[in-house]
């Protein structure tokens, strides 16, 4: 498979009064097209900042970020953005919207198609019936749910997604990821997402990255291998336990709690395949 | 009409009533002469009486108020625009602002008309501008440097420019501060167009109506001229209601949502 984004030794650091702050440290990643990548990782680890450096919004002080075969430098309108605040705009209605990244994208859609495609998109996602509503008179699953389709509208080739399900209650949560599946069933994208739910990542990835401690590298990389389509109950079986056992104790490495020495699940850990385990 | 819309329109009238009704009694209850004390039926007469020159001046008062409010709108906004968008000039602007604004304008009143002598319409203008921009410079300036900055990251990884932005989402999200700010400019603009008129006569505007009714000690004329001026600001500030509910009418929540 071709990569749809590749980090190449990512070294970043923010200026601060109090001197360089390292966030990342050579950060290699590797994402292939059409595939669901978590990153999970201690707080203030850099997440945010990689999905800042994918997007093109920023520009890293050391290493390479390529897109589809193009070394980023600027933002492109084939990434779709979507944060932990759905930050809809408050005077425009839903169906508006979802409808602004077409207004900013050179797009071959045509007005009508966009708008036939906002109202699908709005009706895969159980929102039919609220394109004329505005943000203020939505719930906060349901706000989510428009931003979503607000990035896919201008069908992207890569979704930016940076705990867009962080904010939200369990149920709706859950609910939430189900309707991710069926997105991704629906039109395939290459998706990037940020998250401190293990049991999302878990639930929604092909491949889960575990982030060190500040300043971050690759530190563990596990294949989600769950076959076929997936439902919740699939969260509950002896492999996915394991998983999570897993990424649960590389969170802890990582926030320097435990070492990997003293990994007391080392045994049951998933079959590591050629890419699998540990990084660096 | 409904029961809701009658009730709106009768309990502020009941209300405007009793008060004059009150006024009234006072006077009469304490036998006040004209001269110390107008009683709301004074005002009627003398309104009559003057029923020319009230259109005249209230024509000159409202006109020039409206061109220093626009005056104001246009430099308020462009200033807060620049403030909003470069912490240099916010940092370097503000003391500069702040200081100017706490100059009290009637003390600037004789000096704008000595420097510009004899060009009445464009002090009462000046005045009404210098007194009623700083609201909305302030207003406009926080409302872009609070732009929340997943705002502009939605647009800009699209790669949408800066003005697509402003114009997308700056701009529309600071209107609901930009209103709430020309409430407060449009009174103010009003009181500046008065105070040059009172305290520079040159015989124009309802503030030198009010003025010819000091000099005379016509007392029930002055009153009329305040009811006259309070008429004038309920309605200017009716405007902007008006505008805000066509330009910002999202930000306004009914309760329980």
């Amino acid at each position: 498979m071709t990569s749809q984004i590749e980090l190449r030794a990512v070294t970043h650091a923010y200026k601060t009064a109090a001197g360089p702050l390292p966030v990342l440290d050579h950060l290699t990643l590797d994402m292939p097209k059409d595939t669901f990548t978590a990153v999970v990782g201690p707080s203030g680890c850099g997440k945010s900042t990689l999905t800042r450096l994918v997007s093109g919004l920023m520009r890293p002080n050391e290493g390479e970020v390529w897109l589809a075969g193009e070394k980023v430098t600027s933002p492109r309108p084939t990434v779709g953005m979507a944060f932990q605040n759905p930050v809809l705009l408050e005077w425009r209605t839903i169906l508006q919207n979802v409808l602004l990244p077409l207004e900013i994208v050179k797009s071959k859609m045509s007005k009508a198609e966009g708008l036939e495609r906002a109202k699908h998109l709005l009706e895969l996602v159980g929102l039919a019936g609220f394109e004329d509503k505005r943000p203020s008179e939505l719930s906060g699953g349901m706000r989510q749910r428009a931003s979503l389709c607000r990035s896919l509208i201008h069908r992207p080739e890569v979704l930016i997604l940076d705990e867009p399900f962080g904010a939200l209650d369990a149920f709706t949560r859950e609910d939430l990821w189900c309707t991710m599946h069926d997105l991704r069933e629906e039109e395939p994208f290459t998706c990037l997402l940020i998250t401190h739910d293990l049991r999302e990542s878990v639930f929604l990835a092909d491949q889960v990255i575990v982030l060190s401690g500040r300043p971050a590298h690759a530190q563990y990389v596990l294949n989600v291998d769950i076959p076929g389509n997936r439902t919740l109950d699939d969260l509950y079986t002896p492999k996915a336990v394991e998983m999570l056992a897993v990424l649960r104790h590389q969170i802890q490495v990582a926030q320097g709690r435990a070492s990997t020495a003293d990994e007391p699940l080392a045994e049951h850990a998933p079959a590591a395949s050629a890419k699998e385990g540990m990084v660096q | 009409m409904s029961a809701e819309t009658w009730r709106k329109i009768l309990v502020p009238i009941a209300f405007i009533v009793a008060v004059l009704a009150v006024w009234e009694w006072l006077v009469w209850v304490y036998d006040l002469p004209d001269f110390r004390m107008a009683s709301p039926s004074d005002l009627l007469p003398k309104f009559w009486q003057f029923r020319e020159l009230f259109l005249v001046k209230s024509w000159e008062t409202l006109w020039r108020t409206v061109a220093g409010l626009g005056l104001a709108v246009i430099f308020g906004t462009a200033l807060g625009m620049i403030m909003g968008f470069s912490k240099i000039a916010r940092e370097g602007l503000y003391p500069l602002l702040v200081g100017f604004n706490a100059i009290p304008k009637a003390t600037v009143v004789p000096i704008v008309a000595l420097i510009f002598v004899g060009q009445h319409d464009f002090n009462t203008i000046l005045i009404a501008f210098m007194i009623s921009f700083f609201p909305i410079a302030v207003s406009v300036s926080i409302g872009l440097s609070t732009l929340e900055p997943e705002y502009r990251d939605i647009l800009r990884s699209l790669g949408a420019s800066n003005f697509t932005i402003f114009w997308k989402i700056a701009l529309p999200k600071t209107l609901p501060e930009f209103f709430g700010a020309l409430k407060v400019a449009v009174t103010l603009a009003f009181i500046g167009t008065n105070l040059m008129e009172i305290v520079s006569p040159h015989g124009r505007g309802l503030g030198d109506l009010f003025d010819s009714g000091r000099i005379s000690a016509d007392y029930p004329l002055m009153f009329a001229v305040l009811f006259a001026l309070a008429a004038l600001g309920i309605f200017l500030f009716y405007i902007v209601v008006f505008l805000e509910r066509i330009f910002a009418g999202w930000a306004e929540r009914t309760p329980g949502q």
